[in-house]
């Protein structure tokens, strides 16, 4: 689990199985940003538009693409280097979310994820050992989003 | 959070030709839209982090985009409305602009 230490750090007591599949999750959805394939309907919620106006939002993309993509790659290439550290700085902590977040939108986009999705039927469903991916990177998430308060 | 597709029919952007010194002066606004991926905790701590809003604003605006389906979290010049949401699309928020 992750939780906060008694003088306010952030500690990561997860097992060498968790972080070889943060590790993983991060490798895969950096190759899929680099392979930038527009196509893919699983990255749409990556990159919502802004504006309404084809014109405004061309130009929209033209100034934030770049960075956007950089900040983004920056983020899981921190969770992939760091995720056999025992303990996170906030600016980690803070790369750990970005990153865990964008792995659970392209997967739940994947997984066609409903708000009522009802997790009892995870055994025997089709998608089960994605749904538990899924389901396991929210947990970290709240985790650290506890630790963090 | 729940699923809400953005109602398009409120979003219009007026002709640059009928820009006026008073349209051009109206503030954008940036809208956060309810999705059913983001964790409720997790869109409250971006607009603390973001915006530097208190933990009650924040909860306030986090709840009234999870259950009216979207909500204003900010607004000011088209410089300032673009960088808002770049920020928010940063943190995979599903975020859009208009102006008021």
């Amino acid at each position: 689990m992750i939780r906060k230490g008694r003088r306010g750090e952030i500690r990561v007591e997860l097992e060498p199985e968790e972080r070889i599949l943060l590790r993983r999750v991060a490798g895969e959805l950096e190759a899929l940003l680099l392979a930038e394939d527009g196509d893919d309907p699983s990255l749409r919620r990556l990159y919502p538009a802004a504006h309404d106006d084809d014109r405004l939002e061309e130009e929209f993309r033209t100034l934030t693409r770049a960075q956007l993509d950089a900040g983004r790659r920056q983020a899981l290439k921190t969770l992939a280097e760091t995720s056999g550290q025992d303990r996170l700085s906030r600016e980690e902590a803070d790369a750990w979310l970005r990153a865990l977040n964008d792995a659970r939108l392209v997967l739940g986009t994947r997984l066609d994820i409903t708000e009522d999705f009802d997790w009892e039927t995870l055994e025997g469903h089709p998608r089960a050992p994605e749904l538990a991916v899924y389901a396991y990177l929210s947990w970290i998430q709240e985790q650290l989003l506890d630790a963090l308060s | 959070m729940t699923t809400v597709a953005p109602a398009e029919a409120e979003i219009q952007v007026e002709e640059p030709a009928a820009a006026d010194d008073a349209e051009h002066d109206r503030p954008w606004i940036v809208i956060v839209w309810n999705d059913p991926i983001n964790l409720m905790t997790y869109v409250t701590h971006v607009f603390q982090k973001l915006f530097g809003y208190t933990e009650a604003h924040a909860t306030r605006l986090m709840l009234q985009v999870h259950y009216e389906g979207k909500a204003v979290v900010s607004s000011g010049t088209r410089e300032k409305a673009e960088l808002d949401v770049s920020r928010l699309h940063a943190y995979g928020l599903w975020a859009t602009m208009r102006q008021d």
